[in-house]
């Protein structure tokens, strides 16, 4: 239901991020970083966006596509916001969740219900709409009785199903979604998938980055091939899979 | 086309420093309530910890500084003026302690998604002020029996010092909070200032002494420390209406030193989020 004339809802103009690997931050260090007048140590880094421009508009679904130590992964996070581009610039429009790593807003000693509230908060839900989609959100995770239970006490399964349910229950006009679907097993899988799917349907706008590239060819239309930090393809999903198998 | 609709547009990452924490009080409450159950899970006393803790240390300095060395004899309702300034100290040196910690305990949250960070920081210092409340309606209970007179000034000095105390605290957590994810070093410094802080604010001696031995210029050095105005409005408030001579505070005179006061803790805030808002750009990153 993808339409190409919306409006923009993400707008990424020259982002370039440079990682520097870690340096050392001890006082032998640190004598010689100023000795030698703040040159030698520590100055190896990476660019894990180089120049990359887009837009994406509402309602597009998009793959950011590559292989490992493209600037997939880092692309998304600065979409989020949670890592700040070193120049260039990215907007957004309207409410953004992330589908990244599921789960880490969950706190162990807490129970499924605080957790469902805390997590549900950390995504921008106030409380009146967490109440509302409480029994959603545990009939969605198939939590049944083991609410009132610490999440400690849950199955690896059971704990990324819910922090899953939350999630999606978070109603963002745009929704990041980082290698979600390792979530849970095969029936939970195609359930998220379908739920997915019918954001799109929704009109949402999403950007997904996964490797398995059938699953992405299935949910998304839009394709951008990253290439250590580059963008080197933009166009029809089919075409950007073809294209990056072609570069394997 | 593009840039017809581009005025409503956020900028990724970019907070709005406090306004941001304000905009997202309930996750603030429920962090705040996280907090507090997880720190006390599993335990029997509980939230009664923070009533165990303060009574234990004011028993171990009533002995030692009181009875041993003789303030109690000295000074009318020493207990009050010395519980007054212990709950100001424990209030300071929780909240800073925990919110230098707070960003990176909260490493796996801010490395993952998007929230205004200052949130770690004020919910810590948010905890301790459940923390510090109690203790002083166990003071304000207490009051009556040590003879103290109704008087709305003492409680209006309270209640400036205590949002001189919440300013100065926040302030510091956001800086330290922030420089502890560059250089861990920050936690053993905070550790450090608040070692000597218990000792450099009048809460175990008077600040006359302090006149008396180090002379006025040296005094007033002394004074500058924010931490020793905002205690000595704490004894302004609970300790002198209990006592029926005069007394003698250092802070004065007030509207001097609350100016000064107040500035240094303003200035300490406006550096402690400048300094936040930039090195926060590099969490994600550095953690």
């Amino acid at each position: 239901m993808s339409t190409n004339t919306g409006a923009v809802a993400i707008s990424a103009e020259h982002v370039v991020k440079r990682f520097t690997l870690r340096k050392t931050r001890e006082l032998k260090e640190l004598a010689v970083w100023l000795l030698t007048k703040r040159r030698g140590v520590g100055t190896e880094s990476f660019l894990a966006s180089n120049d990359v421009s887009f837009e994406v508009r509402e309602g597009e679904t998009l793959a950011l596509l590559g292989f490992n130590g493209s600037g997939k992964s880092t692309m998304l996070k600065m979409i989020s916001g949670v890592l700040t581009p070193d120049s260039g610039r990215i907007r957004t429009k309207g409410r953004l969740a992330g589908l990244i790593e599921v789960g880490a807003g969950f706190h162990h000693d807490l129970t499924g219900r605080e957790n469902v509230y805390l997590n549900g908060a950390i995504l921008g839900m106030s409380e009146k709409e967490i109440d509302e989609k409480f029994e959603s959100i545990i009939d969605f995770a198939e939590i049944g009785e083991f609410i009132d239970t610490e999440v400690k006490f849950y199955s690896s399964g059971m704990y990324l199903r819910l922090a899953f349910a939350v999630a999606v229950h978070t109603d963002p006009d745009i929704f990041l979604i980082d290698e979600i679907l390792a979530v849970g097993d095969e029936p939970f899988q195609r359930k998220c998938i379908a739920r997915i799917k019918q954001f799109s349907e929704m009109g949402k706008t999403l950007i997904v980055v996964s490797h398995d590239l059938d699953l992405v060819s299935r949910i998304c239309d839009r394709g951008i091939v990253l290439q250590r930090g580059v963008k080197t393809f933009d166009g029809q999903i089919d075409e950007a899979v073809s294209w990056l198998r072609g570069q394997a | 086309m593009a840039n017809a609709v581009l005025t409503d547009f956020d900028p990724s990452g970019q907070g709005r420093g406090l306004f941001g924490v304000f905009r997202h009080r309930y996750l603030l409450q429920l962090l705040v309530r996280k907090e507090l159950k997880v720190r006390y899970r599993r335990s029997v006393l509980g939230l009664l910890w923070s009533y165990v803790k303060p009574a234990v240390q004011f028993a171990v300095y009533f002995v030692a500084i009181g009875m041993f060395l003789g303030l109690n004899e000295t000074m009318d309702n020493f207990a009050v003026y010395l519980f007054s300034g212990i709950i100001v100290m424990n209030f300071f040196t929780e909240a800073v302690r925990n919110a230098t910690r707070s960003i990176i305990d909260n490493a796996a949250l801010i490395k993952k998604i998007y929230l205004p960070r200052e949130l770690f920081p004020v919910a810590s210092v948010y905890v301790s002020a459940v923390h510090f409340l109690p203790q002083v309606v166990v003071l304000c209970v207490a009051m009556p029996f040590f003879g103290w007179r109704w008087d709305p000034t003492g409680i209006l000095m309270v209640f400036i010092g205590f949002v001189l105390l919440l300013v100065l605290s926040i302030g510091l957590g956001l800086l330290f909070g922030a420089l502890n994810v560059i250089f861990r070093d920050a936690e053993n410094f905070v550790d450090l200032i608040n070692m000597v802080i218990t000792w450099s604010a009048p809460v175990l001696y008077t600040a006359v002494l302090v006149r008396d031995t180090l002379g006025e210029t040296a005094f007033a050095f002394y004074q500058a420390n924010p931490l020793v105005v905002i205690v000595e409005l704490f004894h302004r408030g609970f300790w002198a209406p209990t006592v029926s001579h005069g007394v003698e505070l250092a802070g004065q005179p007030l509207a001097q030193w609350l100016s000064i006061t107040a500035a240094t803790c303003i200035a300490v805030f406006v550096v402690g989020q400048l300094v936040f808002t930039k090195v926060s750009k590099r969490f994600a990153q550095e953690l």
